[in-house]
């Protein structure tokens, strides 16, 4: 096909014109693709302190069941999983991602229609501890009713009477995204059938009153399990592993155990409630969903339950250690100079990090994990610790995944894993690009 | 008609350091305290990452950080003679916007004012006589350095200042300024380390027998917490500082220090890209009743509030008092009237130096590292028969070696070409600047007004700006400059370039931010828009904060001052003003 050059004045002023346009558009275009490819990515903010949670109650005849309906839907973390970034609390909303699919969390505010205003105490009861809802409807186990299930009667109906105080919302969450069976709810009747006995708490008579309260938190309301505890085929907790570690929505929640390097073996009793009360200690920095669980649960639980907690985690005896390949030793070289050039600033040579600021490496148990998922989230997407009414610092860890490629993550990864007396498996450029994927997190451009 | 909403106890009209220093003690005392922001919300980590803030192009010369001259800008003039025209580009000046305001970009320079810039008029009339003043229309503060040092402390504890005490509760201390009035306590953390070039400095200075310390920062030597529980970490001198945002928890900022404290508060609120407009009063004007803000799609409210403070920059806090009618507008025809009055500047000089023997490294730098001699600031000298008041700290300062902005040659060099190339090569590691930071007093025809003609995007009157330099200031900066090059010369460098301040007053070349006057804090009506807790004498339930209070510019850094300020207004409202609502706290 040829164009013919028109012949009249007009017509070629006009092809002209038409010309300079289309260059004009395509300039326009290179550039603004060029500008968005070298964007760095702008991370979301940390967690937004909920004032809901903090605003005294007023005195009322109900103030007593109300005040402690709230702190029992504070121990019970309600709050991280019922509220989405940008939504009202409790209104839910929040995508679980489940190696199934996504979960959207439930709008559990007092509205009557969209909420759970007009649920009586028997039907909530009866979520948390059979995983029903109140028309009889299987919920699914992201729900950890399997975890809800010790929570008492009174408990139960003083965290719905504090629920229906909520200031009701009409948002209905998306509907969820499971692939067939699982998108017919009766399918939980056969995972629960394999998975799931009610087991109301039972207290060790050999142990003392605090390490009860504790394994009553720690199994019970504040769920732990439900990140911390590693998964079978079928999502379900394996007991026999309690707590040792897992994989969670692209992140890694660490081994609770008494392991030294995984664990929490180095951390005192008192650590670990600076840990929960602060979202910080000497060791280590809240980040990911952790940050959450902070800022909207253990931040605000009574001193005596957080040191319970702890004195039940320092009961655990330690995860089996694994053992380890050696790393390579061209990537432990590479990984020693990027961590120079781009981990220096805060971490400091050596990865002791500015003390009380931010976490040591030396020693640190996410970097130690046995799978790097965290990680490697860490390095690529950025981190935040939760702000907390004791420390309202958010430290940040920006994100490097505009400006690292896979494999320069992976020796990163691998030489903090490796260095400093660290021991842990090396990190593959494929494991990099399978959670920068999952992330949905840009490439590095080439720049000339 | 402009939605009305829930009223709020107290309502900040900007969110930099003095609203978020307001927030901060009055949400402790229990006050409902709403904060209405122009721009837009920002935290340092996410927003100034340290993997890409060293961005100079898109901060320094694309403005990113700085008030966008397409939405907010002023009209200038040098005298009243000329027609002031609007600025489309800002220069001599820049201004922040957003959470944080120019709190974000500073280079967390904290100054006190020595004890006599407090009482500077009757102090230098007692001194060199009436005659020493007469150009100037010089005021005196109506508080003592002794009434405000509490509140100076208050602040440094707040950001964790590094430095070396001179004057700890009247003992002298080896290292120190030894001109400070008297701190309370020392500084939080140590003085920063010094590089080189600031090493040379102080080795001449102290050689000349003058009295070099480390200039007090916000940049920290070491890792801090603060009162509120705010942590912040040791300055890595980065050298990206004036006119960045610090992503490191280095330098003190509202975000670093007070901000993430304030949203923990169930009695707080913050709302962005809420531009107001205007105070409203009651019919009799003497009581402010809230005001009218406009978001970002046109939509105006109305926010009652029990208290109304201004806590925006100096020259909108001046804007909205003129626009809002409150206080008579000054007119320098005729000497009448305070709003606008006395608006002064910082009389910036400095010497360049370049060494052909040293390397400096200026590129490990930071915002307030350097060694400083107050020996000629103030009245720490004797001024008689020199033909001027008021003087200049001087400092051999290294901020960074930024590449567009920082690539130095000696005059004489062609500004372009292979020349140029090979002597910004050779020169770049081996440059410095002496920062000689002047007083800048007050002359009649200096002043802030509404322009007549221009009319800004909500079709308000622009504001006007009519200055230049008085021969008092520039005759200082001439004999100051002179001082540091005396320095220069001991420091041994190969090409020393005096450059003291020459007039008339060019407001399109960078000087520095530091704006003040406008707003002046006084002991009675009729020489001063607000009294000593910043609380205007025409509506007693309206306080305005910042540099807009100080009658003239002490040859320091304003931020220290302005932050003791506001700290003492807040004192003052939540212990004697909520006790007492709609009256005066300093009877007229």
């Amino acid at each position: 096909m040829t164009v013919a050059w028109p012949r009249s004045l007009w017509g070629r002023i006009l092809a002209i014109i038409l010309a300079l346009i289309f260059v004009l558009i395509l300039v326009s275009l290179v550039s603004w693709l060029w500008l968005k490819s070298t964007e760095p990515n702008v991370q979301d903010p940390p967690p937004a302190p909920l004032r809901i949670l903090t605003q005294p109650i007023p005195d009322g005849p109900n103030a007593d069941l109300l005040r402690r309906g709230r702190y029992l839907s504070i121990v019970s973390d309600c709050a991280s999983c019922h509220t989405r970034g940008g939504g009202r609390p409790f209104e839910g909303g929040l995508g679980l991602k489940t190696p199934f699919g996504i979960i959207y969390s439930a709008n559990i505010t007092g509205d009557p229609s969209a909420g759970i205003g007009d649920w009586t105490p028997a039907e909530f009861y009866g979520a948390l501890h059979d995983g029903k809802d109140d028309e009889g409807h299987h919920l699914y186990p992201a729900m950890p009713y399997n975890h809800f299930d010790m929570i008492p009667r009174a408990d139960s109906d003083a965290i719905l009477a504090y629920l229906k105080t909520v200031p009701g919302s009409s948002y209905a969450p998306p509907a969820n995204r499971l692939p067939f069976p699982l998108d017919i709810r009766i399918a939980m009747i056969g995972w629960n059938a394999i998975n799931f006995r009610p087991h109301p708490f039972k207290p060790d008579p050999a142990q003392s009153a605090i390490w009860n309260r504790g394994a009553y938190l720690v199994e019970g309301p504040e769920h732990c399990g439900a990140c911390h505890t590693p998964k079978n085929i079928l999502q379900a907790e394996e007991q026999d592993k309690a707590l040792q570690g897992s994989v969670i929505e692209d992140w890694y929640a660490p081994d609770l155990t008494g392991n030294p390097r995984t664990g929490l073996g180095r951390w005192s009793a008192g650590e670990i409630v600076e840990y929960l009360k602060t979202g910080r200690n000497s060791h280590s920095n809240s980040a990911g969903l952790m940050s959450e669980v902070v800022a909207y649960s253990t931040s605000m639980m009574s001193d005596s339950d957080l040191a319970a907690i702890a004195t039940y985690l320092k009961s655990l005896p330690p995860s089996p250690d694994t053992s380890s390949p050696a790393p390579d030793a061209a990537a432990m070289r590479t990984g020693s100079a990027i961590f120079f050039d781009e981990c220096t600033a805060c971490h400091l040579v050596g990865g002791k990090a500015q003390p009380g600021m931010f976490p040591p490496l030396p020693g640190s148990a996410v970097a130690q994990q046995r799978d790097p998922t965290g990680l490697i989230h860490l390095i690529l997407g950025g981190g935040r610790t939760a702000p907390t009414a004791a420390k309202p610092t958010f430290q940040s860890m920006p994100s490097f995944a505009w400006k690292l490629s896979n494999q320069q993550v992976a020796d990163v990864a691998t030489f903090v894993r490796n260095s400093w007396g660290n021991k842990a498996p090396p990190v593959t450029a494929h494991q990099v690009a399978s959670v920068r994927s999952e992330l949905k997190l840009q490439k590095p451009e080439l720049r000339k | 008609m402009a939605q009305v909403l829930p009223k709020v106890d107290i309502v900040l009209v900007g969110f930099g350091w003095t609203g978020a220093i307001l927030a901060q003690q009055l949400c402790d005392a229990g006050l409902r305290v709403l904060a209405l922001e122009r721009a837009s919300s920002r935290s340092t980590p996410v927003t100034w990452a340290t993997t890409f803030d060293q961005d100079e192009l898109r901060y320094m010369w694309r403005h990113h950080l700085f008030q966008n001259v397409k939405y907010s800008t002023l009209t200038f003039r040098n005298n009243v003679n000329q027609t002031a025209l609007p600025m489309r580009h800002l220069g001599s000046f820049l201004p922040g916007t957003g959470v944080g305001g120019a709190g974000i970009h500073w280079n967390g320079q904290i100054w006190r004012w020595l004890e006599t810039d407090f009482k500077l008029k009757s102090h230098n009339e007692s001194r060199y006589g009436k005659q020493a003043t007469a150009d100037l229309t010089l005021q005196d503060m109506p508080l003592s350095y002794q009434e405000l040092e509490p509140y100076y402390d208050m602040f440094d504890k707040i950001c964790g200042t590094s430095g070396q005490a001179g004057n700890l509760n009247g003992a002298k201390q080896a290292g120190g300024n030894p001109f400070e009035g008297p701190r309370s306590a020392p500084y939080p953390t140590p003085p920063l380390p010094m590089t080189y070039g600031p090493k040379l400095f102080e080795q001449a200075a102290a050689s000349m027998g003058l009295h070099p310390f480390p200039h007090p920062a916000g940049n920290l030597s070491q890792p801090y917490t603060n009162p509120l529980g705010m942590q912040l970490g040791k300055c890595t001198f980065c050298g990206f500082c004036e006119k960045f945002g610090c992503g490191n928890y280095s330098k003190s900022s509202p975000q670093t220090t007070l901000i993430p404290y304030i949203l923990t508060k169930p009695n707080f609120e913050l709302r962005t890209e809420a531009e107001v407009l205007k105070v409203e009063r009651t019919p009799d004007g003497k009581h402010a009743t809230g005001v009218t803000y406009i978001d970002t799609a046109g939509v105006q409210y109305f926010q009652p509030a029990e208290i109304v403070a201004l806590t925006a920059y100096q020259l909108h806090n001046v804007h909205l008092m003129l626009l809002s009618g409150i206080g008579q507008p000054y007119d320098p025809a005729s000497g009448q009237g305070i709003v606008g009055k006395n608006y002064c500047y910082q009389t910036m000089s400095g010497v360049d130096l370049f060494f052909d023997d040293k390397l400096l490294n200026p590129f490990i730098g930071s915002g307030a590292m350097a060694s400083v001699i107050d020996n000629y600031n103030g009245d720490n000298f004797d001024h008689s028969g020199l033909g001027f008041i008021g003087g200049a700290y001087v400092a051999g300062m290294i901020t960074g070696a930024r590449p567009i902005e920082m690539v130095r040659v000696p005059d004489g060099v062609p500004k372009w070409g292979l020349e140029w190339k090979r002597a910004g090569a050779k020169y770049f590691l081996r440059n410095m600047g002496l920062s000689v930071h002047g007083s800048s007093y007050p002359q009649a025809g200096n002043y802030l007004s509404l322009d007549p003609t221009y009319k800004d995007q909500f079709g308000r009157p622009m504001l006007r700006m009519t200055f230049d330099f008085p021969q008092n200031d520039l005759k200082m900066a001439k004999y100051c400059t002179d001082r540091a090059t005396e320095i220069a010369n001991k420091m041994g460098a190969t090409h020393i370039h005096p450059k003291p301040r020459q007039g008339p007053y060019d407001i399109t070349h960078y000087q520095t931010t530091h704006n003040v006057g406008g707003t002046m804090m006084g002991d009675n009506p009729g020489d001063s828009v607000v009294n000593k807790y910043s609380q205007s004498w025409d509506v007693p339930n309206l306080f305005v904060t910042g540099a807009g209070l100080y009658p003239q510019n002490p040859g320091y850094n304003p931020t220290g001052t302005l932050a003791a300020l506001a700290f003492m207004t807040a004192d003052a409202i939540k212990t004697k003003y909520v006790k007492a609502l709609g009256s005066p706290l300093v009877a007229a």
